[in-house]
């Protein structure tokens, strides 16, 4: 009986083998094969004891091989290994790391998503004579090996709002967070809550989560694996991917593949190698901060020994993250630090006071503003360099002066003033009204004349804007006109089927038009300077961090012929600039992504001149724009480099408006992925050009990953708009005057500024 | 009354509809190479997002606008000895045959044959109990109408109002509007069959299903 299952066992290690190395022939696999064949052909005729000694030298072999196997992953084997039924998941790690816990809110298939699953568990603790139960709260996604209704882990958005919920939860509670990251990547639908909003919602709250959060990675797909894993502490299995891309899309984009042509597994294999995506690779790189090893070829849920681990793992990094942060810790710190073989040795109460959670969240949003520093190339010269830091420190000590010390100061002397001018108002009211009501009876000359003035107030009381006052530029008044102009032709605008409009001579249409059909108000797309001349006055702004470039980090092939001719074609470093500008009359620091350069997409040299660029904004105390005039997404040749900006400039996002700034975003043409997904969703304020479309992915990603088509204007502005994902939709010709407006009228009490 | 035998005939004698594609503006024609007999096909995809066959370029300004095929059939006719030259807007190019599938068919024969009671305005529109009861049980041809009966409620906007039926007296022969979908004002409601006329269109619509050979 026990020699049967045995067999089972190894006839399973045997197929999970083939599985992982995906048809490739190896040696040990044929090796593998043929022994199991002869223990099994002789099987019968063997006596009991023999056959359990043949076993034992069978498993010995399996063992090794295995070991041997191990050392020859590639990383497209790795990948195989984490999508793997037998790949253990959450709900495994939840039965043997944690001493107890309990589902919330989900039981299989009844559950707003069955992909993000939700428990408070504990870890039962020794501490002399008592026992600790030490709560935690474990988000993470659920593959469900099998069950489709789990998704494969691809998290819908509303998955993603439960799980930013019981974050706030764990906030109320002041337990620490454990996050597990099993996702392929998040389902792109853009119901509200919305795939890329939900995200940013999430990266923005956990950007300034007052609880220790802890991260392990196993499977981490881009957009799906940010939503939970902004971490204070970032632990990766030995045998998990991190990836802005699956290596089949990244094969799809180098391979120019569309509709139902696939990538040949050579060209996946090679992504695979050049995203860099391993464990180590991640660790090199200082996205992760500690591998845990794994069994050879991968953990499967029969490790016990490797659920140990995890556990020692999860406690010490809690340990970690906690001890830094804690104001009595005496010995335990230095325990903490050299204990990272006995972490249950070293007891530590994971609940936080203020003050140590205001230092907790300092030292995450430090830790995140310091990577991918090596990801881009600072071309500033030393001297530069050092007199922009010295202009930093003094616009900083100046905006303190002006608006900390000496502002708040006068606003409340402001405030009071008001209060006391307008009691008195009333009091004068009481005892005059009488008098001047028997003035006017006697006297009517002033009652006319109170008359005029009354009337005057009211007039300026109830006229809100005065649209005629230059409201927008007619005829040849744009500061910049399209080179398009030039050409003698005519075009026919693509709504011509609904809204038949007539055809537009070329000149006209990007001349005098500013690209937007006078018929039907297509906005046909319009280069970049457009706005910078016309809307951001660029002439007079002043551009910073010029020098920023983006580079080839990861050495990704032929990359960087891409990136010469990029920056040839369009005379720019990176896809990113930044400059401060006036808008009538308003100062405010404004960042540009520009299509033109590699699609806008982003990397390190653009998240780091983002941020630059929040933070200046924030150090002058002006209002900070994202103008986007297009964004396909994070830049896949950058790998993690990339991804890792998406938690980076939401944090500095949230830094600036928690400091009291004013955040908007202005979205033209198409804009996608990443980006729309951290930094740009994550804004209070966020507006679009007409004809612009707003999204998670693309419809092209949607019926590859879904199966379903969605409809072409699925993600139009107008639609986004009615999602909630934004808030409002602009014709071209009134961005200044409407950005004006924003800005007085969102800028409030809480802008610098005022 | 109708002779729907001949309505027949005469749709068998040609049952293809010719779709002239005319020029719809001026320009420079420049046909995409398609021969008399070609097939062609019309806009596809599920929100019809994809065009149909490329016809031919039409020129005018340096704009250079595609023309597609709006359905889907055979080229009849193409004009190409304008090819490269300069047409007025209107000018005949292509024709295409469109061959009428067996729905369309029916469509027309039953659109010729039943009287149809169209919507009054844009709403929603149920049928009174009684009747709903009784469509629901026995069928659509179960229930008999008559000038005055009272057949459907309105619905819009939290308002509800009986609506009667006008029109000769017969049978519900189709109903053209799902349960709460929202009727545009002059879309057909019902189709009102005389119930003489019953038998024969039945048997009209059976010998299209079975006969009619273009899906």
């Amino acid at each position: 009986m026990d020699i049967d299952r045995r067999i089972q066992d190894i006839k399973d290690r045997l197929a999970y083998i083939r599985d992982i190395f995906g048809g490739k022939e190896d040696e040990h696999i044929r090796l593998l094969t043929a022994k199991l064949g002869e223990v099994l052909a002789r099987d019968a005729a063997t006596p009991g004891g023999v056959q359990a000694e043949e076993m034992s030298r069978l498993e010995d072999l399996f063992a090794f091989s295995e070991r041997k196997l191990d050392t020859q992953l590639t990383p497209m084997d790795r990948v195989r290994i984490v999508r793997h039924p037998q790949r253990i998941c959450l709900k495994d790690i939840l039965e043997n790391v944690y001493d107890n816990y309990t589902e919330i809110g989900g039981r299989g298939e009844f559950n707003i998503d069955p992909s993000m699953l939700i428990a408070r568990a504990y870890f039962a603790r020794r501490v002399g004579e008592r026992i600790v139960n030490q709560m935690v709260m474990v988000i993470g996604q659920e593959k469900g090996h099998g069950e489709a209704f789990r998704n494969g882990g691809s998290v819908k958005p509303w998955g993603n709002a439960k799980a930013l919920h019981y974050m706030k939860v764990a906030e109320t509670e002041n337990i620490p967070i454990h996050t597990f990251v099993f996702t392929p990547g998040a389902y792109p639908v853009e119901d509200w809550p919305g795939a890329a909003q939900q995200i940013a919602r999430n990266l923005y709250e956990m950007a300034a989560l007052r609880v220790p959060l802890v991260a392990v990675f196993s499977e981490g797909g881009s957009g799906g694996a940010e939503a939970v894993s902004l971490a204070d502490r970032r632990i990766m299995l030995s045998h998990g991917y991190y990836s802005v891309i699956s290596p089949e899309g990244a094969a799809a984009i180098e391979g120019g593949l569309r509709g139902a042509s696939r990538a040949t597994p050579e060209l996946i294999e090679k992504c695979a190698r050049q995203l860099r995506i391993t464990a180590l690779d991640n660790l090199e790189n200082g996205y992760v901060d500690r591998v845990l090893q794994e069994p050879p070829l991968g953990a499967r849920p029969t490790h016990f020994d490797f659920f140990r681990d995890l556990r020692r793992e999860l406690i010490q990094a809690t340990n970690e993250a906690v001890s830094e942060v804690k104001p009595m810790k005496l010995f335990r710190a230095m325990a903490v630090r050299s204990s990272v073989g006995d972490a249950e040795a070293v007891f530590m109460r994971w609940s936080l006071s203020g003050s140590a959670q205001n230092r907790l969240v300092d030292l995450r949003q430090r830790k995140f503003r310091a990577m991918s520093r090596h990801a881009c190339l600072d071309g500033t010269g030393l001297i530069k360099r050092m007199a922009a830091s010295a202009r930093g420190t003094v616009w900083a000590a100046n905006s303190f002066l002006r608006y900390d010390l000496l502002g708040r100061q006068k606003k409340r002397l402001d405030a009071m003033l008001e209060d006391l001018g307008a009691e008195a108002h009333i009091v004068r009211r009481k005892l005059l009204m009488p008098l001047k009501r028997v003035m006017d009876s006697i006297l009517p000359v002033a009652n006319v004349e109170q008359q005029k003035k009354g009337d005057e107030v009211r007039d300026r009381l109830t006229r809100l804007s005065c649209p005629e006052d230059g409201a927008c530029l007619v005829g040849s008044e744009w500061a910049w006109i399209s080179p398009r102009s030039q050409e003698d032709r005519t075009v026919s605008c693509p709504q011509v089927r609904t809204h038949h409009c007539p055809d537009l001579w070329v000149p006209d249409l990007y001349g005098d038009f500013a690209g937007v059909c006078p018929s039907c108000g297509h906005h046909f797309p319009m280069e970049y300077p457009w706005y910078l001349h016309n809307v951001f006055d660029y002439d007079r702004a002043r551009e910073f961090n010029q020098r920023l470039e983006s580079i080839n980090p990861l050495g990704y092939e032929q990359f960087e012929a891409k990136l010469d001719q990029a920056k040839a074609r369009t005379g720019l470093k990176s896809a990113c600039i930044t400059f401060e500008t006036v808008i009538n009359g308003v100062a405010a620091v404004v960042a540009v992504l520009c299509a033109p350069f590699r699609g806008g997409s982003v990397g390190a040299a653009e998240g780091e001149k983002f941020i630059r660029a929040a933070e200046r904004a924030g150090r002058k105390r002006q209002p900070f724009i994202a103008y986007v005039h297009g964004t396909a997404g994070i830049r896949i040749q950058e790998g993690v480099n990339g991804v890792i900006q998406m938690p980076r400039c939401t944090i500095a996002v949230r830094r600036y408006i928690d400091r009291g700034g004013l955040y908007l975003v202005l979205y033209d043409t198409n804009s996608y992925a990443g980006p729309v997904a951290s930094f740009l969703g994550c804004s209070p304020y966020q507006f679009a050009v007409h004809s612009s479309n707003i999204g998670f992915a693309g419809p092209g990603v949607i019926a590859e990953t879904t199966g379903m088509a969605v409809s072409p204007d699925y993600h139009s502005a107008y639609h986004a708009l009615s999602r909630g994902h934004i808030h409002g939709v602009w014709d071209r010709r009134e961005v200044r005057k409407n950005l004006h407006q924003a800005l007085l009228t969102m800028g409030g009490r809480n802008l610098y500024y005022r | 009354m109708l002779n729907i035998k001949e309505l027949l005939d005469t749709v068998k004698a040609s049952p293809y509809r010719e779709i002239v594609i005319n020029a719809p503006h001026t320009g420079v024609v420049e046909f995409a190479g398609l021969k008399k007999g070609d097939r062609v096909h019309g806009r596809f995809g599920e929100y019809k997002e994809k065009p149909g066959t490329l016809l031919a370029h039409l020129t005018r300004e340096k704009n250079k606008k595609p023309l597609h095929a709006p359905e889907k059939g055979e080229v009849g006719m193409v004009r190409s000895e304008l090819e490269g030259q300069f047409v007025e807007a209107g000018e005949p190019l292509v024709t295409i045959r469109h061959f009428l599938t067996r729905q369309e068919v029916i469509e027309l024969v039953l659109q010729k044959a039943l009287y149809l009671f169209r919507a009054p305005e844009r709403a929603k529109y149920y049928f009174v109990p009684e009747v709903d009861q009784k469509l629901k049980v026995s069928g659509k041809r179960s229930v008999k109408v008559r000038e005055g009966m009272e057949l459907m409620i309105v619905s819009r906007m939290k308002r509800e109002t009986p609506l009667s039926y006008s029109g000769p007296e017969g049978i519900i022969y189709s109903v053209y509007f799902g349960r709460g979908d929202n009727v545009d004002e002059g879309e057909p409601l019902i189709g009102v069959c005389p119930e003489d006329q019953l038998s024969v269109i039945q048997d009209v619509v059976a010998r299209i299903q079975s006969e009619w050979e273009e899906e």
